[in-house]
């Protein structure tokens, strides 16, 4: 299933929101059983400053629980198949956003992204996906997963729809003390679609072990095509990336297990009917309202910050964190953009990830650094496999270099289509 | 017998007087119905985020001037995690890794304590237990009000200088405005840490945490009481257990709440959803330049400054309302220590009776009360009653004109009073010229009466002195 609630609306610019992503007086449920009966008194500042440019929710979309999943199959309410091949999922967590933009049942949809789950799905489903810049769109309304981590971004056919969506809701917000403003410089009114003198640099360990052979075969295609448009495209090297899944799931499930601790059952959503005390009633409420893969989180991240270990797990990753943010730095002192695959594969078979979970958090490396580093990124079709499946191709840019990465993924798109598949 | 030592340590948590909470706009206000003042965030809904309230800030800084410390110019906020109903999002926002202030020390006599550090943090809910249906109740009102924590280095040595400490913080943090300390509203919260150990012993004892104290004499108690069964166990060659225990009032002893096993771990890491507070130093030092006089101050300024008796300072300063009162009529022209006697006797006697904090009179009406008595418009039974007439509002003027208690300097007038009045008490006149010299106060009242209490009474003393010695 694509939608979790539908709110039928008509007019040129329907929006899909994430069902983590609180609309006042429409059900939010995370795509999890635990928040159950759950509405909220207030909607995320993203959504109301969209609604506010005339965009109308056509419905919130389904999701792996509470974000935490690649290929929308952790969702308590089923997953949702891939529009292109129903055998296949749309990824994740933002399965049902880019599902949706897929199939034309809106003009764009939001999604939040915290280790890919913007980017991930629209490579799946062959659509453009937008991660902007940590900070720069408020987290006010967004149910957390990973505070450090979480941004809510676009999804929509081209990357000028993207762009539109990303400059009305982006923007400092009273409400979030993480959010930050865009100088004007940094934030244009129009794309210009400029790639020409653009220097990209494509990181050797991206292209190594584990990447499909068509998959890597379309992103250096769309490397020679950024060339041919006027671009420097040269190799480069970040040794930390090696290190990037590690440490994001020690930091994403540290924090999501502290984020997720206030669903207890007391004030809202699920509580269990049977229980003897107040202890009893968490344990039940929470056993019974999150699914496996959320408990799976929960506990590792619990672990990780539990007495003893502190140190050896949790700080360690915050310093390869550091790390990262620092070869990053490097990087964008010599090029503009950074290219590579969004994910190793096309989209996998239903239930084919669900057997390795290891190989599933693995899959993630190409989306995961970003997060860590707070950098834009998007994922914009760059062509289809030899099944007809869908390949995405990922721009990254230079912290608060939002803009740039837009309007290079619009050049492109200009040239070749907004499917990627102009030669 | 051996001789035994009592280290002991404070941890006392303090609710800052901000308007509203530390992370969101909710209302401080005590006495509220119940879940009236919260709202999204101090309810832990999904999706919400604190703000930090800068107000907080300020009187965290404050405090930490006022008790010595040096403030950390960075500082962070750290997500303590644990279940508990009275705490919604299963964590709190808190300073562990780098607390605002550190480093401080109080002075209580000849004694030095030591703060160790001062954090801010926020509250958590109130659970108000009803026996008779078994159930406890959630009151989010007080969820994310913002308390300071101060956590003194173990110094102290007798419930003495407990109390005495406890006493010097309350008043140096209500008269800078960062709380209003009160235990019986739980603006002020004191945790006692408590260990015992041989006279002369190098390492210290192991201690116990006591909580659930509401007075400072419930505290100097328990510390009596807690001492005592640690010694006997001791004595006993058992060994203390490090536990917390909880003070009953009633019972006059403590239980065992929670031992060292069921210690929790409580995860603490940085809170991602506040940025790090970066001070600068001009911030810090205006508010150093623009902190309130200390109560201990303005007691040394009215006696250095005012020619005021330590007495007098003290029973002024005692109230911080009371003093304010004073200081504004001071300020208007009151001389000082008419003022302060006015202020020890009356204001402090028709406050009382009206059972209030503030004083309603104006100070501008008591300067005019003693302007006119000073320039013997009114004597000094009528500067009472009106006093009284005007203490929650009026003017003194009209007041006086209305009941005609202006003063009569007129000397025919009195005179003529006086011998009618000796006319009229011819036997106690004979009395007192016979020599019994107590009548002299008897015939004083009875020609105030005549003159209804409006003769200044020194005036009808030397008249009436006059009279008496030209009778022969």
């Amino acid at each position: 299933m694509i939608f979790i609630t539908e709110t039928p609306t008509t007019g040129a610019k329907r929006l899909a929101v994430k069902d983590n992503i609180c609309v006042k007086g429409v059900p939010a449920t995370a795509g999890s059983r635990i928040l159950e009966g759950f509405v909220p008194p207030y909607s995320a500042t993203a959504y109301e400053r969209l609604e506010q440019v005339g965009w109308s929710l056509c419905g919130k979309t389904n999701m792996d629980e509470f974000g935490m999943g690649s290929t929308g199959e952790t969702s308590a309410f089923g997953a949702t198949r891939n529009p292109v091949d129903a055998t296949r999922v749309a990824g994740g967590s933002s399965s049902g956003s880019a599902a949706a933009v897929a199939q034309g049942l809106c003009e764009a949809a939001l999604g939040s992204d915290t280790g890919g789950s913007i980017r991930q799905p629209a490579s799946y489903c062959g659509v453009t996906g937008f991660k902007p810049s940590y900070g720069t769109v408020s987290r006010y309304g967004l149910i957390a997963y990973a505070s450090s981590l979480d941004q809510i971004g676009p999804i929509a056919k081209t990357a000028q729809t993207c762009f539109e969506v990303f400059r009305d809701m982006c923007g400092a917000d009273a409400r979030d003390m993480t959010s930050c403003a865009l100088a004007e410089d940094f934030l244009p009114t129009q794309l210009e679609g400029r790639v020409k003198g653009l220097r990209i640099g494509m990181p050797r360990e991206c292209f190594g072990a584990g990447l499909d052979a068509q998959v890597e075969a379309a992103v250096r295609s769309t490397a020679q095509r950024l060339q041919a448009l006027g671009a420097e495209v040269v190799e480069c090297s970040m040794p930390s990336f090696s290190a990037a899944v590690a440490a994001y799931y020690i930091l994403a499930c540290a924090e999501a297990s502290s984020n997720l601790a206030r669903y207890d059952g007391v004030r809202y959503g699920h509580r269990s009917a049977a229980a003897e005390s107040v202890t009893e009633m968490y344990v039940n409420t929470r056993s019974e309202g999150f699914g496996s893969e959320v408990q799976r989180r929960i506990l590792l991240g619990s672990f990780v910050l539990s007495s003893g270990y502190y140190d050896a797990y949790y700080k360690k990753a915050a310093a390869v964190r550091a790390v990262i943010r620092r070869d990053f730095a490097q990087l964008f002192a010599q090029c503009d953009l950074l290219l590579m695959p969004t994910a190793p594969t096309v989209a996998p078979k239903l239930r084919e990830s669900l057997q390795d979970r290891l190989a599933m958090y693995q899959a993630d490396l190409y989306t995961v650094p970003m997060n860590l580093a707070g950098l834009p990124a998007i994922s914009m079709p760059c062509g289809k496999n030899s099944a007809g499946l869908p390949i995405g191709a990922q721009l990254v840019g230079g912290y608060l270099q939002d803009a740039r990465v837009l309007d290079a993924a619009h050049g492109f798109q200009c040239a070749y289509g907004w499917e990627g598949m102009g030669r | 017998m051996k001789q035994y030592e009592i280290v002991i340590g404070l941890e006392t948590h303090v609710e800052l007087a901000t308007e509203s909470k530390i992370f969101c706009g909710c209302s401080t206000q005590f006495g509220a119905e119940p879940n009236t003042q919260c709202c999204p965030v101090c309810t832990g809904m999904p999706g919400v985020l604190p703000v930090l309230n800068e107000r907080v800030v300020e009187l965290a800084v404050r405090a930490g001037l006022a008790l010595g410390c040096s403030i950390n110019l960075e500082n962070r906020f750290d997500r303590k995690n644990y279940f508990y109903p009275d705490l919604p999002k299963a964590y709190q926002i808190s300073q562990l890794y780098a607390p605002i202030c550190v480093n401080g020390q109080v002075q209580i006599g000849e004694k030095t304590i030591g703060i160790h550090e001062i954090h801010m943090e926020e509250d958590a809910a109130g659970l108000y237990h009803d026996p008779f249906l078994e159930q406890t109740r959630v009151d989010y009102n007080r969820c994310g009000v913002p308390l300071i924590e101060i956590v003194t280095e173990p110094d102290f040595r007798s419930a003495a200088e407990v109390v005495a400490y406890l006493e010097r913080l309350k008043e140096r943090l209500v008269y800078l405005g960062v709380s209003d300390c009160k235990m019986q509203e739980g603006s002020l919260r004191v945790d006692v840490n408590l260990s015992v150990r041989a006279m002369g012993a190098a390492e210290y004892g192991t201690r116990t945490e006591m909580k659930n104290l509401n007075s400072f004499k419930a505290i100097a108690r328990a510390i009596e009481v807690e001492a005592r069964r640690q010694i006997e166990r001791l004595e006993a060659g058992e060994r203390v257990i490090q536990e917390t225990r909880r003070w009953d009032e009633n019972k006059d002893m403590s239980y065992s709440m929670r031992s060292k096993e069921d210690a929790q771990d409580y995860r603490y890491f940085p809170e991602p959803d506040l940025s790090v507070i970066h001070l600068n130093k001009a911030y810090v030092d205006a508010l150093a330049a623009s902190q309130a006089e200390l109560a201990e101050e303005k007691r040394a300024r009215y006696v250095a400054q005012w020619g005021l008796t330590e007495y007098d300072a003290v029973t002024i300063t005692a109230e911080r309302a009371v003093c304010q009162f004073f200081e504004e009529a001071v300020a208007l022209g009151a001389p000082p220590k008419e003022c302060a006697n006015w202020v020890m006797g009356q204001v402090l006697r028709r406050r009382k009776e009206e059972g209030a904090v503030e004083v309603a009179l104006a100070p501008q009406a008591l300067v005019r009360i003693l302007q006119l008595l000073d320039a013997g418009k009114i004597n000094r039974g009528a500067a009472v009653v009106v006093f009284d007439a005007v203490y929650l509002g009026g003017d003194v003027d009209e007041v006086i004109a209305q009941q005609g208690l202006e003063q009569v300097n007129d000397d025919a007038f009195v005179r003529g009073c006086i011998a009618e009045m000796l006319q009229e008490q011819a036997a106690a006149l004979a009395q007192y010229r016979a020599g019994e010299e107590k009548v002299f106060g008897f015939l004083i009242g009875q020609v105030m009466k005549k003159t209804k209490g409006k003769a200044a009474p020194e005036h009808v003393t030397r008249l009436l002195k006059e009279t008496i010695s030209a009778l022969q």
